[in-house]
C-alpha cells in the first residue's frame, strides 16, 4: 500500500479525487484517502470510451469487498481511455493512486472549471476538517 | 445518542490499529490489515475473531429440556452432555427468531450462544416461555467468546482434535477455556469461552502462538464463500426455516413453535429457495439487489479465493437448481450469475 500523500501539482475535488490537467486533456483519479478509506479495491466499473462525464457527477464506481463508491468527476469532458490495468488489477489504486492507478483520461469540454478545483494544501484541509 | 458497547478486548483492538465499526449495538473490529489478506490467514494457517459480542444464554432446570424441545427446531434429545448442535428458534409461522448454536453442559443445563443483534430477543423469548423448573439466564457479561479458526489453529493452540459439534473443558496457556468445536468460517477450528475477565491473557496468548487477528469483514466473506447464513441478511423472522434452506435444522417429528407451517411447506414445497450463485460476468452482487424475474440478493461479496463475485439469493423455486443462470440488476445494470450447489469454495479447488 501507498503511504498517504497528496502530490501538489494536481488539483483536487472535496469528494477525493484529483485531475492532472495536460493541455485539452486531463487524467482523473481517487486520492490516499478515498483509497485508504474503501480498502483493498476488488472491482472498477469504468465508463464506456466516448462518454460524456460531468463536473460534480459519477462517472463510474469503485468497489471493496465491504463498499461501493461512486467515482465523482471534478472536470466535465469525453472519456478518451479508461486504465485497463486498474479494470484488471483494482488494487493498483491502492498501490499507486496517482500513478499507474489513474482512472479515466478525458478531453476537457469546460476548461475554466479547473479554476473551482481545490489545491494540494485547501484538499488537505478539507480532509482535517472533516 | 446510543452508547455502542464495547468487549473486553476493545483496547487491545485499538492497539493493533483495528478499524473500529458499530455492529449490533457494539464497536466491533471490522479489519485490522485488510480483510482479504485476513480471510486468506484463516483459509492458510490460522486466525482469531473477538466474537465476545455474541450472546450467551443458560436454561436450567429439571424442565430445561422440555423448554428447548418446544422453542428450538433441532431434536434437543439427540444432545448428550459434550454436545453441540445448530437449531433455530422459530416463530408461529416457522419465521426464524435466531440461529443459534446448543450446548449441552450436563444433564439439566444448557447453553445457548446467540447472534448478538438478536441475544436480547431471544432471551426475552426464552424467559416468556419458561417453565415451572426451567431458570433462563443471560449470562452474556459473564463470558468473553474467541472464534480460533483455520488448518493449523489446533495445532497452533497445542489442542487436539475432537468431533465437530462437541465440547470439552481445556486450557490455552494457563487460561481455562470452554473448548468448542465449531464455526463459521468452513475451516477445522474452535471457540474459546473464557471469563471476561480473563480474556485479555487470553487474546495475548493466541496471538502469541501466531494466530493472525481477524476482523468482522473477514468473518462475513469467509461464511459467505461457505454459504452459512447470515440472520438478518439471509434468514429471518419473515422466511420460514424451509424455504431458507435449514429443513436440516428442523426436527418435524418434533413438537416446536411453527412445526405446523413448517410441515406444511415441507410437503407443498416452498415458493422461493434461498441458493448459492456466483457471478460469470464482471460484477459483485450486495444485499437487497434484485433478481430479474422475480428474488432478491440477501448477501454478496467479492470471493477473495474465488476472485469472483458470489452470493445467495431468493429465487423462485422453479429456478432454484444448480446450473440454471440468474441475472442480477447491479444499480441498474444486468449482470449474469450462474446457481451453484453449497458450498461455493472447497479447499480442492
Amino acid at each position: 500500500m501507498a503511504s498517504e500523500s497528496y502530490p501538489e501539482d494536481l488539483l483536487y475535488h472535496s469528494e477525493h479525487d484529483w485531475a492532472r490537467i495536460d493541455g485539452d486533456e486531463a487524467v482523473l483519479g481517487v486520492t490516499w484517502f478515498a483509497q485508504d478509506a474503501l480498502g483493498e479495491l476488488v472491482h472498477y466499473e469504468a465508463p464506456d470510451l466516448g462518454s460524456s462525464v460531468s463536473k460534480d457527477a459519477s462517472y463510474g464506481e469503485v468497489e471493496s469487498v465491504k463498499a461501493v463508491s461512486d467515482l465523482i468527476s471534478p472536470l466535465s469532458g469525453e472519456v478518451l481511455e479508461v486504465n485497463q490495468t486498474v479494470v484488471d488489477a483494482p488494487e493498483t489504486v491502492n498501490e499507486d493512486p496517482y500513478g499507474d492507478g489513474w482512472l479515466i483520461r478525458i478531453r476537457l469540454s469546460s476548461p475554466g472549471e479547473k479554476d473551482e478545483l481545490l489545491s494540494a494544501d485547501q484538499y488537505r484541509k478539507v480532509l482535517e476538517d472533516a | 445518542m446510543q452508547t455502542l458497547r464495547r468487549t473486553p478486548l476493545h483496547d487491545r483492538h485499538v492497539a493493533l490499529g483495528a478499524r473500529m465499526v458499530p455492529f449490533a449495538g457494539w464497536e466491533m473490529p471490522v479489519q485490522y490489515e485488510g480483510v482479504i489478506p485476513e480471510h486468506k490467514s484463516v483459509r492458510s494457517d490460522a486466525g482469531v475473531f473477538d466474537v465476545s459480542h455474541m450472546g450467551e444464554i443458560e436454561i436450567e432446570g429439571p424442565t430445561a429440556r422440555d423448554l428447548l424441545q418446544a422453542t428450538l427446531s433441532n431434536d434437543v434429545d439427540r444432545l448428550e452432555p459434550g454436545d453441540a448442535q445448530y437449531t433455530l428458534v422459530t416463530n408461529e409461522g416457522g419465521g426464524i427468531v435466531d440461529d443459534v448454536i446448543l450446548y449441552r453442559l450436563d444433564g439439566h443445563r444448557y447453553l445457548i450462544v446467540a447472534n448478538a443483534s438478536n441475544a436480547a430477543a431471544v432471551f426475552e423469548w426464552l424467559k416468556a416461555r419458561e417453565l415451572r423448573g426451567s431458570d433462563v439466564r443471560d449470562v452474556s457479561d459473564d463470558f468473553a467468546l474467541l472464534a480460533v479458526q483455520g488448518p493449523r489453529a489446533l495445532e497452533r493452540l497445542g489442542l487436539g482434535g475432537a468431533r465437530p459439534f462437541t465440547w470439552a473443558m481445556g486450557e490455552v496457556d494457563g487460561v481455562e477455556v470452554m473448548v468448542n468445536r465449531t464455526g463459521y468460517t468452513g475451516e477445522e477450528g474452535v471457540e474459546l469461552a473464557c471469563m471476561a475477565d480473563e480474556a485479555g491473557r487470553l487474546w495475548d496468548a493466541v496471538l502469541g502462538r501466531g494466530v493472525v487477528p481477524c476482523g468482522l469483514g473477514a468473518r462475513d466473506t469467509l461464511r459467505l464463500e461457505v454459504c452459512y447464513p447470515l440472520h438478518g441478511n439471509d434468514i429471518g423472522p419473515d422466511r420460514d426455516a424451509i424455504s431458507s434452506g435449514l429443513g436440516w435444522a428442523c426436527a418435524l417429528d418434533t413438537e416446536f413453535t411453527g412445526v405446523e407451517r413448517l410441515r406444511a411447506t415441507k410437503a407443498d414445497g416452498p415458493a422461493e429457495k434461498l441458493v448459492p450463485f456466483v457471478m460469470t460476468e464482471k460484477a459483485i452482487p450486495r444485499h437487497g439487489m434484485p433478481v430479474v424475474g422475480g428474488g432478491e440478493v440477501t448477501s454478496g461479496t467479492m470471493s477473495p479465493m474465488l476472485e469472483v463475485g458470489i452470493g445467495m439469493a431468493y429465487v423462485p423455486a422453479g429456478s432454484a437448481k444448480a446450473g440454471t443462470e440468474l441475472v442480477i440488476d447491479v444499480r441498474g445494470k444486468e449482470r449474469r450469475g450462474v446457481v451453484r450447489k453449497k458450498p461455493l469454495y472447497t479447499k480442492e479447488q
